[in-house]
C-alpha cells in the first residue's frame, strides 16, 4: 500500500496560524473600539399611501426622521390592509427584515391581527397607534401609544372662530366614532370661546378614504355659507384643496396641508409621532424595556400646531397662543359642565369638567349643542 | 323574455368563445387546443414582464432584482409561499362569482357585495347559535354566508332574466347598497358596544374560529376554494346544466330554439357564484377576523373579477390565476422594503398582465398549428 501523507501539511499549518492570528488582531481591535448602540431593525406599517397628506404621512415624516439615527434601519410598508394580509406583513418584516421592533401604525391593526403576531413572535416588542392595550388582556411585548390631538382641534376652533365672517364653520368625518367626535366637539367649543353664537356642521363621509364624498362635502359646506372647514378623514388634501378652490379657509388634520392651500390654511393639528418613536427606538437601542402604555398631547410633544396662515388675525394668534400656553401647563379641560348635547340632554353636569387624559371623553358619543349633523 | 332583451343579450360577444369544431381525424387536436391554452397567456405574461421591465428601467430599477424579490417574496420559501397561498384563498371563491354568470355571457362585478352580506350572516349566525357544538355553528355559518350571497346575487340575475336589466351595472349597484346595509348594520343595531372606534359586531368565540390546515399556518379557504373550483368545472364541463350554460353563453336564439331554460340558468348561475363569493366572507369571519367589521370590505370581490378574466372563466385556471396575483401581493411587501418601490408599482405590474391577457385572447384560433388538421389526405 503507498504510503500516503494524511496529516496536515507544514504549508497548511502555517497559514492556518496566519490567518488565525490575523483573525484574532482584528477580533480584539473591534472589540476595543467602544460599543456601538445597538442594531436595530425597526418596521413600520401604513393601512394608506406614505404621501397622502394626511394620518399615513404623519407617521411617515416621523419614519423618515428616524432614519438618521445610528444603528438603526427602517422597513416600511404602505397601503397594508386591516385582513390577515398585515399579519403576513409583520411576519415578513420579522423573517425576512429581522425587525424587533414594529409599530402596525393603523388603529384596526390591533385585535386581532396584530395580537396573534405579538403571541407568536415573544421577542419581538409591537407598538401600536391608538392606545387600545391593556395590561390585563394583552401581551407584555404588545403595547400602546396615542396622543391627545382633540386639544390641537380645540385651538383650531379658537382661529377658526376669530377667522370666521358667517359664524358658520363646518367639518367633514369619516365615522361618528368617539376619537372622532371628541375632534368635532373641540373644534365647535373652541370657536365658541370667541363667539357663543358661531355654530358648526358635520358631515359624516362613512369612510377613512372616500375622496368624491369628501369634495362633495367641502362644496356642500361652502354652499351654505359656511367659511372654515376641517376634517377628520385619513388624507385631508381633498378637502383642503377643495375648500381653497372655493375660496374658504381651512384648518389641517394629521399633518401640515399649508402647501396645499396657501392662501386659505390656516393653521392645522399635527401629529408629532418622531418623538414618540424616539423614545421608544432609545430604549430599545439601550436595551430597556420597553413601556406598554404611552400617551401624550402638547405638552409632552406628541402632536402640535402647524405654523399660521397668512389670513390669521393678530387676535386669533395672540387668543390661541395664550389658550396654547395655559394647555401646556396640564389639566385644561375643554370638555366642562354645564354642557348640553345638540339634542337638548345635558351630558356634563355643572362643576364637572374633564380634562384630555379623562377616561370618560373617551367614549365620547354625542355632539354638543351648536352642532348641526347626527350620528344616528 | 321580450325580443328586445334577447337582442340585448344576442349581440354582446361571448366570454366563452366556442371552440371551433374538431374534425375527428386530428386526434392530436385536444392536445393542440391544450397547449394553445397555455401558450397564449404565457407568452402574454412574458411580454407584460417585458413591458414592465422597460418601465423599471425608466424608473432607474434594475429588472433582474425585481424579478428576483418577486420570487423570493412570493414563491421562493416556505414561508413566502403560504404568505402567497393565503392572499390566494379568498380569491379563488370571488373569482368563481364572476366565472359562473361569465358562461351565459353575463358580466357580473358585484361580488363585493356578496362577500360583505356573506360575512355578516355568517356572524348573525353564529351569534343565534351561540353554545352549539363548534361544528355545527360553523355549518350554520357557512349556510347563512352562503345563503345570503345567492339570495344578493340571485337579484341580479332575476333582474336580468325576468326584466332585461344589464347585469354588470345592477351587480355593481347591488355591491354598493350591499356595503351600504353592511355598514350601518354593523355602526348600528349589530354593533358591539365595546368596538368603540373600530365598530364591529360582536365576536363569535375563539372555539368556533377555523383552525388553520394543519401543518401550515393557511386556514381552510384554501381547501375549499380549490375543492369549489374544480367542482365548478365538472358542472361546467361535464353537466347537462353546464352544457346548456355554456350554449347560451355562445348563442342565445340557439339555445332558446333549443327549448333551455335560459331565465332559469341565469339565475341560476348568478346565485351559486354569490353563495360562494358569500362563503368567502363566511372564511374570512371564521378563519381570519373573528366578527364582522370593515375590515371585510377589503376588495376580495373586486380582485376576483380580474382573475376570473384572467382564467378566462375556466374555474380550474382560476387556481394558477389567484397564486399569481396572491404571489405579487405577497410580494409587493419586499418590494416596498428593499427596492423602495411605492404600493402602486404593484399595481402597475398587474395591470400590464391583465391588459395583456386580454389582448392574448385575440390570438385564439389564428395560430395555424394549434388548429386542428384536416389528416385525411
Amino acid at each position: 500500500m503507498p504510503q500516503r501523507h494524511t496529516g496536515p501539511s507544514r504549508r497548511r499549518v502555517l497559514q492556518g496560524l496566519g490567518v488565525g492570528a490575523t483573525g484574532l488582531i482584528l477580533g480584539s481591535g473591534l472589540g476595543a473600539q467602544p460599543a456601538l448602540a445597538k442594531d436595530l431593525t425597526v418596521g413600520f406599517i401604513y393601512v394608506g399611501p406614505k404621501d397622502d397628506y394626511g394620518y399615513n404621512q404623519a407617521h411617515a415624516e416621523a419614519a423618515a426622521a428616524l432614519k438618521k439615527l445610528p444603528g438603526v434601519k427602517i422597513v416600511e410598508e404602505e397601503k397594508v390592509p386591516e385582513t390577515d394580509d398585515v399579519q403576513k406583513t409583520m411576519e415578513s418584516m420579522i423573517e425576512l427584515d429581522g425587525a424587533s421592533l414594529l409599530f402596525p401604525t393603523s388603529f384596526g391593526y390591533f385585535d386581532p391581527y396584530m395580537l396573534r403576531e405579538a403571541a407568536k413572535y415573544k421577542n419581538v416588542q409591537f407598538r401600536h397607534c391608538g392606545g387600545l392595550w391593556s395590561k390585563d388582556k394583552n401581551p407584555m411585548n404588545a403595547g400602546s401609544y396615542f396622543g391627545y390631538i382633540g386639544m390641537a382641534q380645540y385651538l383650531n376652533g379658537i382661529v377658526a372662530g376669530h377667522t370666521s365672517k358667517t359664524k358658520k364653520i363646518g367639518f367633514i368625518a369619516a365615522k361618528p366614532i368617539p376619537q372622532v367626535l371628541i375632534n368635532v366637539n373641540s373644534f365647535l367649543l373652541g370657536a365658541r370661546s370667541v363667539d357663543p353664537t358661531i355654530t358648526a356642521t358635520v358631515i359624516f363621509t362613512g369612510d377613512w378614504s372616500m375622496p368624491v364624498k369628501e369634495a362633495e362635502a367641502t362644496n356642500g359646506l361652502a354652499d351654505q355659507g359656511i367659511d372654515v372647514v376641517t376634517c377628520h378623514v385619513d388624507g385631508p388634501k381633498v378637502v383642503v384643496e377643495t375648500a381653497e378652490r372655493r375660496g374658504i379657509y381651512t384648518c389641517g388634520y394629521h399633518a401640515n396641508q399649508a402647501p396645499l392651500a396657501p392662501k386659505g390654511y390656516l393653521t392645522g393639528a399635527e401629529w408629532n409621532w418622531a418623538t414618540v418613536y424616539r423614545k421608544f427606538i432609545d430604549e430599545a437601542q439601550k436595551g430597556e424595556p420597553l413601556p406598554n402604555f404611552v400617551r401624550g398631547g402638547l405638552a409632552e410633544g406628541f402632536v402640535k400646531m402647524s405654523a399660521y396662515g397668512p389670513a390669521v388675525s393678530d387676535a386669533a394668534r395672540g387668543h390661541a397662543d395664550a389658550v396654547k400656553a395655559e394647555i401646556m401647563k396640564g389639566g385644561f379641560a375643554v370638555f366642562k359642565g354645564p354642557l348640553k348635547d345638540n339634542k337638548g340632554n345635558q351630558v356634563i353636569a355643572v362643576g364637572q369638567a374633564y380634562p384630555e387624559t379623562a377616561i370618560e371623553i373617551e367614549s365620547m358619543n354625542y355632539l354638543v349643542e351648536g352642532v348641526n349633523g347626527s350620528i344616528g | 323574455m321580450t325580443a328586445p332583451q334577447d337582442a340585448a343579450l344576442a349581440s354582446r360577444p361571448a366570454a366563452l368563445r366556442a371552440a371551433p369544431v374538431p374534425t375527428n381525424t386530428d386526434r392530436f387536436y385536444p392536445l393542440r387546443r391544450t397547449m394553445e391554452a397555455l401558450c397564449a397567456p404565457v407568452a402574454a405574461m412574458l411580454l407584460a414582464a417585458a413591458a414592465f421591465s422597460l418601465f423599471l428601467l425608466v424608473l432607474g430599477k434594475a429588472p433582474a432584482d425585481f424579478f428576483d424579490l418577486v420570487w423570493r417574496g412570493a414563491f421562493g420559501s416556505w414561508f413566502s409561499l403560504q404568505n402567497t397561498l393565503q392572499r390566494a384563498s379568498p380569491l379563488l371563491l370571488t373569482a368563481l362569482c364572476a366565472a359562473l354568470p361569465a358562461q351565459l355571457g353575463l358580466v357580473v362585478i358585484g361580488g363585493e357585495g356578496a362577500v360583505v352580506l356573506g360575512g355578516l350572516a355568517a356572524t348573525v349566525a353564529a351569534l343565534l347559535s351561540a353554545g352549539a357544538p363548534p361544528l355545527v355553528v360553523q355549518v350554520a355559518m357557512a349556510l347563512a354566508g352562503a345563503g345570503v350571497g345567492a339570495v344578493w346575487m340571485g337579484l341580479t340575475g332575476l333582474l336580468r332574466a325576468k326584466r332585461g336589466i344589464n347585469e354588470t351595472i345592477v351587480s355593481l349597484l347591488l355591491a354598493y347598497i350591499g356595503l351600504a346595509l353592511f355598514n350601518h348594520l354593523v355602526e348600528g343595531p349589530l354593533r358591539d358596544p365595546a368596538s368603540l372606534n373600530k365598530p364591529s359586531t360582536y365576536g363569535i368565540g375563539e372555539a368556533n374560529m377555523l383552525g388553520p390546515l394543519p401543518g401550515t399556518d393557511l386556514h381552510p379557504g384554501l381547501a375549499i376554494g380549490a375543492v369549489a373550483c374544480v367542482l365548478c368545472w365538472v358542472l361546467i364541463s361535464k353537466t347537462s346544466i353546464g352544457f346548456a350554460a355554456r350554449i347560451t353563453g355562445g348563442n342565445l336564439r340557439a339555445a332558446q330554439l333549443q327549448g333551455l331554460p335560459v331565465a332559469r340558468l341565469i339565475v341560476l348561475a348568478c346565485a351559486l357564484g354569490g353563495a360562494f363569493a358569500g362563503l368567502a366572507g363566511m372564511i374570512e369571519v371564521a378563519a381570519v377576523h373573528g366578527r364582522a367589521n370593515a375590515s371585510l370590505a377589503a376588495g376580495y370581490g373586486y380582485t376576483g373579477i380580474l382573475i376570473a378574466f384572467l382564467a378566462r372563466h375556466n374555474p380550474l385556471a382560476i387556481m394558477p390565476m389567484a397564486v399569481l396575483l396572491g404571489g405579487i401581493g405577497a410580494a409587493g411587501g419586499l418590494l416596498q422594503r428593499r427596492m423602495g418601490l411605492p404600493d402602486a408599482t404593484v399595481m402597475v405590474l398587474q395591470g400590464m398582465i391583465f391588459v395583456s391577457i386580454l389582448t392574448s385572447e385575440t390570438l385564439y384560433g389564428r395560430i395555424k398549428w394549434f388548429q386542428p388538421r384536416d389528416t385525411r389526405r
